[in-house]
């Protein structure tokens, strides 16, 4: 399992951070194991660190589409943060908008982001 | 549309290419791997980080594929020197495409995911053919400009 990173809880947030290895088995159980958390922890956020990621292809990108959409249902939101320029400019090309979810360059914005709600 | 594919429809032209890895395709570590492999071979070439990640995305759409709907398969790397294109060649034995044009459109969908992957992939790389039929399964050669 060296494709994800433990998720940490800061703040009233969850932390995960995505290795580039990670595979599509793991990153359903992430999504599994994630919105387990949100309604346990009841956490105001959800932040994904994708910086590591080098691709995010149609699969990775349908699955934190849904992680946001399921965060939101249980009243929390989805921030990625990390997401490298050439990742984002060929998510648009795939037609990927990730609507549901927040972006934010970096932790700390995500951070303060969320201590401002 | 050129039809590039046309010229080369005979897998047996591989041989002219210089084989550079060659991966099983049947659980989804195999998707990572052959994608990271392709990755790390563009680099080694100088290939630029926004094309990397493009042609990287299309190796993982299509190899996914291979397991999600051919069943499982293999994916192969080659230099094709003479064009100067890096090329990658995944097949299958799945049931194939039955209407090749309809399963490019970006919304059509067989197994319930998107429906952007191959249409996507198409997009994303600078070659891209489609051999398919029932009885022999898929195969799909992609190619990048280096």
């Amino acid at each position: 399992m060296s494709g994800i990173a433990s998720i940490h809880l800061v703040e009233n947030a969850l932390l995960v951070s995505i290795q580039d290895d990670v595979n599509d088995t793991e990153i359903l159980e992430l999504q599994d194991s994630l919105s387990r958390r949100i309604a346990q922890d009841n956490v105001a956020g959800v932040i994904i660190d994708i910086s590591a990621l080098e691709i995010v292809d149609t699969f990775v990108g349908r699955v934190i589409a849904q992680l946001a959409g399921i965060s939101k249902l249980l009243d929390a939101k989805t921030y990625v943060v990390g997401m490298r320029p050439a990742v984002a400019m060929t998510l648009v090309e795939l037609g990927m908008y990730l609507p549901e979810a927040q972006t934010a360059l970096s932790l700390s914005h995500a951070l303060s982001q969320l201590r401002s709600d | 549309m050129p039809c590039r594919s046309c010229e080369v429809t005979d897998l047996k032209t591989q041989e002219r290419f210089t084989p550079l890895a060659r991966f099983p395709l049947h659980v989804s570590r195999d998707v990572v791997q052959a994608r990271q492999s392709v990755a790390r071979e563009l680099r080694d070439r100088g290939v630029s980080n926004i094309r990397v990640t493009r042609f990287s995305t299309a190796v993982s759409e299509i190899a996914r594929n291979v397991i999600v709907h051919g069943g499982g398969g293999e994916f192969s790397v080659y230099l094709d020197p003479a064009a100067g294109y890096l090329m990658t060649v995944s097949s299958d034995k799945g049931r194939g495409i039955a209407d090749i044009p309809q399963a490019l459109t970006d919304g059509f969908t067989t197994a319930g995911g998107l429906g952007r992957g191959l249409g996507g992939a198409k997009r994303l790389a600078d070659v891209f053919e489609i051999i398919s039929s029932a009885d022999g399964g898929t195969t799909i050669k992609m190619g990048i400009k280096l």
